[in-house]
Order: C-alpha cells, then sequence, then structure tokens
C-alpha cells in the first residue's frame, strides 16, 4: 500500500487551517477525489482538503506531508491506526485524543501536541511547545497512553494532568513539568524549568540533570531503581539513547506534599 | 532394540496434561538469580506432594527485561488455579525476599493469571505501577505492566500477569543397572544432554528420583506409593517387572510446556543414558489409566 502525498499549497492567510480530516482512518478507504473533496476550515469557512494540498495516492493508512504544516492544526487527531510523517513542521494539536498508530513530525510541533491521547506513538525530530500529553482546560486527565518523543525542548505544563503512558524530552522543559500529573512517566534528558511536578498526586518524573524542587517534595534516599534499567532499555528500543549509563544511581524525592503526595522525581545522582 | 548394548523395553511412558508457568529471575548477579531461583524451586518434585513441579530450565535466557543475569523457572500445576496460588506463593516468598531480584512473565500465553497484580498489595499502599508499551518490551503482544514494590533493598520489581498453558508432566524413563553407582552416572549423562532442551524441566534432585511411585496404596491415606515392580529388594516378593542381575532403578521425570519437547527431552536422554552402567530401559506406565499422554520409547528413537 503506497502512501497518500499531501503537498502543501499556499495558505492565502495567517489564519490557521482546521484539518482533522488528517487522518490514516479517514484516508485508508476513501479514493484520491474523495480525500481531495474531504472537508477544512480556515476560520469560520468551509474548504475542501484539495483547496491547500496536492494529492498523490488513494486509500493508504500511510500519509505524507510534504512542506510545512506549521499552520495545518490537528493532524492526525483521533487516528486509531496507521502512520502520519510530517516532512516539515505541525500545527497545533497533532496526534490530539490519538489512540493507535504513529506520527513521525521532521520538524516542530506547536502546542499541545499529544493532548489526552491514549495511545500510539508520536516523535517529533525538533522542538515542541506548551502541553504536550497534557489535558485540555477543563479536562479531568491529560495524556492516558501512548508515547511521545520530543528530540529537542518542550515550553510549558508538558504532561500536566497526565495519567499514564511515557513522554521522554531530549532537550530542555520549561516550567511545570508534569504539573498535576495523576500517573505515567516523563523522562527528561535536558534542564527542567521551574516547579517541576507541581501539584502531582502520583507518577515519576525522571530528570537526568539537577533540578530546583519545589519545598513540597521529600527527599528519600539515592538508590538505583531496576524500573530504570527498563524504562531504559525500552528507550532504547524506541531508537532513544539515553546519556546516562543505565546502572546510574538516582536521588528520589516524593511529592507533592500539598497534595496525595505519591509522585516521584528521580534526578540523576 | 538397543542402543549401545543397552535394551530399550518396548513400553510406553504414561503422561498427563498439566497447566505451566514460566518465570523469568534476574538479580544483580547470576549467583543471586540462581539463589531467588533455586529457592523457588525448592519442595516442588511432585504435584502428589507438593502441589507442583518446578525447576530451574537448563537453557539460560540470552535476554532478559531489565539487562541483568537471569534465570528461567518452570512451575507445572493440575489447574490453573493450582498456577496461580503456586506462582504467588513462591514467588513472594522466594523471589520477592531474595536480594536484588526481580520477576517477569516469560511465557507468552492467551490465558493469564494475575500475580503481581496480588503480590503488589505487600507494598502496602505505596506499590507503583509502570506499563510500558509493547514498542518498548519488543514483545509486540500489547503493552506490560510491572508493579514496584517497596523493599528494605530498593524495589522489587514484579510483572502484573503470567502466561499459563496446557502442558504436560510425568514424561519419563527409567534406567536399570546391576548397582547404583554405574545407573547413576547413566542417568547424570541423561540429565546433562536432557538439560540443552528448551521447555522442559526435570523437577526431582538433580533431576533424578530413586522413588518412583505407582497409583494407589493398601493405605487409604495414601493415593501413591512405592513403585514395587521396579524395586530391586522386592523382586521375590512382588510380581516384579526387573529382569535378573539389575540391581538398581532409577527414574528421569520430565514436565514440558509441549509434548514434543518432552518427547525431544526424552530422546536425547535416552540415547545418552545408553552406555556402561546401564543394563535396560523401561519406563513408567499405568495401563493407559493416568493420562492422555503416551511417549513410545522405540517410535521416539525411531525417529529422531
Amino acid at each position: 500500500m503506497s502512501p497518500v502525498v499531501l503537498h502543501t499549497k499556499e495558505i492565502p492567510t495567517n489564519i490557521p487551517l482546521e484539518a482533522e480530516s488528517i487522518s490514516p482512518d479517514l484516508f485508508v478507504e476513501r479514493s484520491q477525489a474523495e480525500i481531495e473533496a474531504m472537508p477544512v476550515a480556515l476560520g469560520n469557512e468551509s474548504h475542501r482538503l484539495g483547496d491547500f494540498f496536492k494529492v498523490e495516492g488513494e486509500r493508504s493508512d500511510e500519509i505524507i506531508i510534504e512542506g510545512c504544516a506549521g499552520r495545518v492544526k490537528w493532524i492526525g487527531s483521533g487516528m486509531t491506526r496507521g502512520r502520519v510523517v510530517v516532512r516539515g513542521d505541525a500545527g497545533m494539536h497533532a496526534g490530539s485524543y490519538m489512540r493507535g498508530g504513529e506520527i513521525l513530525i521532521e520538524g516542530n510541533a506547536d502546542d499541545f501536541l499529544g493532548v489526552e491521547m491514549q495511545g500510539g506513538l508520536i516523535r517529533v525530530t525538533g522542538n515542541a511547545r506548551h502541553r504536550v500529553g497534557a489535558a485540555y482546560r477543563g479536562s479531568k486527565y491529560g495524556m492516558q497512553g501512548g508515547i511521545i518523543i520530543v528530540g529537542g525542548n518542550v515550553g510549558h505544563e508538558v504532561g500536566a494532568y497526565m495519567r499514564r503512558g511515557l513522554i521522554v524530552i531530549k532537550g530542555n522543559a520549561e516550567d511545570f513539568l508534569g504539573a498535576m500529573m495523576t500517573n505515567g512517566t516523563i523522562c527528561l534528558f535536558g534542564q527542567a524549568g521551574i516547579r517541576t511536578g507541581g501539584g502531582m498526586q502520583k507518577g515519576t518524573i525522571v530528570c537526568l540533570r539537577p533540578v530546583d524542587l519545589l519545598p513540597t517534595f521529600a527527599y528519600d534516599c539515592t538508590y538505583a531503581p531496576v524500573f530504570l534499567r527498563m524504562l531504559f532499555k525500552g528507550l532504547t528500543q524506541l531508537g532513544v539513547e539515553p546519556p546516562v549509563p543505565t546502572n546510574g544511581l538516582v536521588r528520589r524525592y516524593h511529592g507533592d506534599l500539598a497534595d496525595v503526595g505519591k509522585g516521584e522525581i528521580l534526578i540523576a545522582a | 532394540m538397543e542402543i549401545n548394548g543397552v535394551c530399550i523395553d518396548e513400553t510406553y511412558a504414561e503422561a498427563f496434561g498439566a497447566y505451566a508457568g514460566r518465570v523469568l529471575i534476574t538479580a544483580c548477579s547470576k549467583a543471586w538469580a540462581l539463589e531467588a531461583a533455586r529457592s523457588m524451586a525448592g519442595f516442588g518434585t511432585s504435584v502428589i506432594g507438593c502441589g507442583c513441579e518446578v525447576s530451574i530450565e537448563g537453557i539460560e535466557p540470552q535476554e532478559t527485561p531489565d539487562d541483568r543475569p537471569g534465570v528461567s523457572v518452570l512451575l507445572f500445576a493440575m489447574s490453573k488455579k493450582a498456577v496461580q496460588e503456586q506462582l504467588i506463593n513462591r514467588i513472594g516468598q522466594c523471589v520477592m525476599t531474595a536480594p536484588s531480584s526481580a520477576c517477569y512473565n516469560a511465557l507468552e500465553a492467551e490465558d493469564r493469571l494475575s500475580i503481581g497484580g496480588k503480590l503488589k498489595f505487600f507494598g502496602d499502599g505505596f506499590q507503583i505501577s509502570k506499563r510500558f508499551d509493547s514498542r518498548m518490551t519488543g514483545n509486540g503482544t500489547g503493552p506490560r505492566r510491572f508493579w514496584r514494590i517497596p523493599v528494605m533493598d530498593g524495589e522489587f520489581i514484579v510483572e502484573d500477569r503470567f502466561g499459563v498453558q496446557k502442558g504436560v508432566a510425568g514424561g519419563n524413563f527409567l534406567l536399570l543397572g546391576s548397582e547404583l553407582s554405574g545407573t547413576l552416572q547413566g542417568a547424570e549423562r541423561a540429565i546433562e544432554a536432557m538439560r540443552k532442551v528448551r521447555g522442559v524441566i526435570m523437577p526431582f534432585p538433580g533431576g533424578i528420583v530413586r522413588s518412583g511411585s505407582k497409583v494407589g496404596s493398601r493405605y487409604k491415606f495414601l493415593n501413591a506409593s512405592s513403585n514395587t515392580a521396579f524395586c530391586p529388594s522386592l523382586r521375590g516378593a512382588v510380581r516384579s517387572e526387573l529382569p535378573e542381575g539389575v540391581g538398581a532403578v532409577l527414574e528421569i521425570v520430565i514436565d514440558g510446556l509441549t509434548p514434543e519437547a518432552v518427547g525431544e527431552a526424552m530422546r536425547v536422554g535416552i540415547r545418552a543414558a545408553c552406555g556402561p552402567g546401564v543394563m535396560k530401559i523401561s519406563a513408567g506406565n499405568y495401563g493407559g489409566k493416568l493420562g492422555k499422554h503416551h511417549f513410545h520409547l522405540h517410535q521416539l528413537l525411531a525417529e529422531g
């Protein structure tokens, strides 16, 4: 099954394009003409996908977007299968509500990457912005499964309200990493901003560089948890090489004691 | 049939269906992984008296989930519930207690038993669940959940669910020799060869049984008793199966994940046993009443 290739055309305004229809679930049974006719929204106007993309191929659950899609929102939102490759930047909400399949962004991702996703894999080679894998405002839970790997830096509130799954950040994170998280795992290779894990109830944040912790985190011990060996081995399976030896020691802090206090922040010792 | 001058009796070994689980124990060193595995396999020789048959699998695992040295243990019992009970008891008492150990499922099967999901309560509310996507565990069969139970040397990792499948227990053959020393050497040769077969265990001490049993007893409170037909000291007192000159009999019992694995182990074991000190190879059967798996010795040896 050869992929459907979408070549980006010029978007005439600065208004982002809302393109929930770019999803393998919807492309897999549609002809080229049907794909071109799929609806997208530009502001309050409805348009055809073909107005903004030159479509090549049909009936495939693999989609390749050639060119910058930095103003194309909701790519792969809610997808359950297949693969989306963005050869450039992707707009906001990429992979939100995703349940399966894989998204590869060979560029940068905008805000709300993989928000409330339940399964699948998102890889970003560049940076991602705020609230990666988090919850939408008003939602109880953020990411509830799956894996997000960001090659560069991320913005604020990444993993906020996260309930399950794994976020790996190779670069730095801004403030409130893992805030209010109720479970799941965040692995940060770079530097964290302030208030890491603020309000977290459960879950694990692994930081490979020193962190300025909130006073509501208490030191437990310095040890080498076997779980980290499994995590790092799993990351290696995903092609992510951890920058520290897998048998390294970590300092364990638990918190946030202003809340349930069963979360943990593991900092490489 | 004769192999290396050893007569192979025209009979069959009778084995019965059982349920099996496979556990992978890792630790900071091979020695500690083995220590935990040996402890777990302790008092697991026969379902007759131990509730399960359990032993270390001969072939060592090449890869472990945490990249530490590992030992594989197979456990057989008569029902899924019994497998679950035995795994919970033995992992909880023998693996969790061993320093630096972790315990993973090593059997891909449709049926799954909650093991870590029960043991987690030892964490007294401080246990932590971690679920790894199949892309990370590399098994491609869905996510795997592990429990991190706080213990005094750090944390004990145990997998939430362990696979269980139908297996075969009670495969066997008997080595008949003129005296114990030579017969034992023959049995040792057999065990060394059989440990190279994947998916089987020989659960008795060193893999060898000297007190083979028959079904039933003259005493009402016993459901098994000494295999009198193969006891040299009773040759004159009972209907003996032993030819003249036999002074010692040893049995090797094999449990396997599949009938094929049991058959293969029997084949290589009998071939290795046939040599000095062994006069005859026979097998234990109970007239077909014990189990549905029949391993005919001549047929087995003709196949391989």
